[in-house]
């Protein structure tokens, strides 16, 4: 009787704790409805200014108006390429580079103070120089656009290398690897959740010198919408146009981290309790 | 296969005075035998065993083995005192990994490696990282790995010194086995007077600062051995002979500590 009794509560317990941890998972989306119900209500009313603050039903119809009209998509489309192809350009050496200078002394000693006094440089201030350089086309965006994305890379690329444990070196030694295959089985593997992290840097750091130079020189893309709405006073464009970057950065993070569960299952950190993804 | 030390020294430059890690040390491990290398910590055991190994050099002497290098042969391979399995492979290819670098190809280094583990017990964490398994089972997997690639010889650098007291008894016993059934010359490292003396035919005792040869002591336990009722009248004989050659040097050291 009392141990059907205590094995009763135990699973109400076990209960009790799945139901917090489904209110738990909830609660984000929960506090966003409150605040947008709340706003909306306050919009409304006239409580606050609509020039600041239009509400939000105002902006998702504009959304939805600007989806059929045609002009979000093709927004979207010019800066997420823009931002790939310069990510691309911007990547690849910078991997290469990182590795090279985590194994070659020739290579850390030339490159180290070289990056040391670039890296601190804001990338976009040097965006008029290379609008000299590369034209006002598309050349100098994508170019801004991968020296921005190549110093998180480089940097991360390089410290892991420089952080795996020589155990694995002298393993590999020990068992004969040759040059290229320390580089397949250690190298590669064994900095890769760092530079993964730097790729994850570097994906959002793309994304923002990409909205930033189509605010200063573009014909197209998200910067463009944002710039013009100012420009004409439309705010609920502002705010949309806004919400869309917002979400594309939340997906761009969610693409990482897949993409790092992906390729580097052995250094996830362990599973997280619901409601703590954030 | 046979080695030998001959007159093997490290010196390792240092400031204020270069440190002596190793002084003249000679000694010959016969084939398919189990050589224990017993001393303080500090005496140059693994620098001694990275030597032999390759992965450093002699300031002066050599390692001599009995024949040279056979294409696609790993002449010794080691197992590591920690960290020896890459984190980034899962059991399997951690286990084939030596038969990888010498070229095999994937199927079949897959095959061998899964007979092994499935033999010592291992058969459901192929796919598992080294991360998820428990400490018993990383060095189990560690030493397959050295055992897997046909070397002639081993050298063991405490395998078992991370190990809790029980474990580590299981995995001294199932290592006795797996030499049993795959006979080599294996230089086995330890700071524990005991284990050497269960485990070897042969213990060689160092002392540390420089490291040198102390004496060389056959063991004539018969095998098998049971390791778990430690009550062999000669064991207690030997540890005393060992201890004693010994215990002066440990309490300088503590002397100098405090």
């Amino acid at each position: 009787m009392k141990a059907s009794a205590s094995a009763l509560s135990a699973a109400a317990d076990v209960r009790r704790a799945k139901s917090r941890d489904a209110w738990t998972r909830r609660m984000p989306v929960l506090v966003a409805l409150v605040l947008l119900a709340a706003w909306q209500v306050l919009a409304q009313q006239g409580m606050v200014s609509r020039i600041f603050l239009p509400a939000p039903s105002r902006i998702f119809t504009f959304l939805g108006q600007s989806l059929v009209k045609g002009d979000l998509l093709p927004a979207i489309g010019a800066t997420l390429s823009r931002m790939i192809v310069g990510f691309v350009i911007g990547a690849i050496p910078a991997l290469l580079l990182g590795w090279a200078m985590g194994r070659a002394r020739g290579v850390r000693m030339f490159f180290d103070p070289v990056i040391a006094a670039l890296h601190p440089v804001p990338k976009i201030a040097i965006f008029p120089l290379l609008m000299l350089v590369f034209g006002i086309g598309e050349g100098s965006k994508v170019v801004a656009i991968a020296i921005s994305t190549f110093f998180p890379i480089v940097i991360n690329t390089y410290t892991g290398t420089r952080q795996i444990n020589p155990v694995y070196f002298e393993v590999a030694r020990n068992y004969g690897a040759d040059r290229w295959k320390t580089l397949r089985r250690v190298v590669f593997p064994g900095s890769l959740p760092t530079a993964l992290a730097g790729i994850r840097i570097a994906l959002n750091t793309s994304f923002v010198i990409a909205i930033a130079v189509e605010l200063l020189a573009s014909r197209t893309g998200l910067g463009v919408m944002i710039w013009f709405a100012w420009q004409t006073l439309r705010v609920e464009q502002l705010y949309g146009t806004l919400f869309v970057t917002a979400v594309i950065g939340i997906a761009l993070n969610a693409a990482t981290a897949a993409m790092s569960r992906w390729l580097a299952p052995w250094a996830q950190p362990p599973r997280e309790r619901a409601g703590a993804r954030l | 296969m046979s080695f030998r030390c001959e007159a093997v020294t490290k010196v390792f430059p240092s400031w204020p005075e270069d440190v002596v890690a190793l002084r003249d040390v000679t000694f010959t491990v016969a084939p398919e035998r189990f050589t224990c290398l017993v001393g303080p910590s500090g005496c140059g055991k693994s620098t001694l065993l990275r030597i032999i190994a390759r992965l450093e050099r002699p300031t002066s002497g050599t390692v001599v083995y009995q024949r040279g290098r056979q294409p696609g042969e790993l002449r010794a391979a080691m197992v590591f005192q920690d960290l020896g399995l890459f984190p980034w492979m899962t059991v399997i290819d951690n286990v084939a990994f030596g038969l990888e670098m010498l070229g095999m190809g994937r199927a079949e280094r897959h095959a061998r490696a899964e007979a092994f583990l499935t033999r010592v017990g291992l058969g459901g964490f192929l796919r598992n990282y080294p991360h998820e398994l428990s400490g018993g089972m990383r060095q189990r997997a560690a030493i397959l790995r050295a055992f897997l690639v046909d070397s002639p010889v081993l050298l063991m650098d405490e395998p078992f010194g991370a190990l809790d007291s029980q474990t580590r008894l299981v995995m001294q016993e199932e290592l006795l086995h797996i030499w049993k059934e795959h006979k080599r010359t294996i230089l086995y490292v330890t700071h524990d007077i005991e284990e050497a003396i269960l485990m070897g035919d042969e213990v060689i005792v160092m002392s540390g600062r420089p490291g040198t040869i102390r004496q060389i002591i056959p063991i004539n336990i018969e095998r098998p051995r049971q390791l778990a009722d430690r009550n062999h009248p000669e064991l207690a004989d030997l540890r005393l002979q060992i201890w004693r050659m010994l215990e002066d040097e440990v309490r300088r050291d503590l002397k100098i500590a405090v």
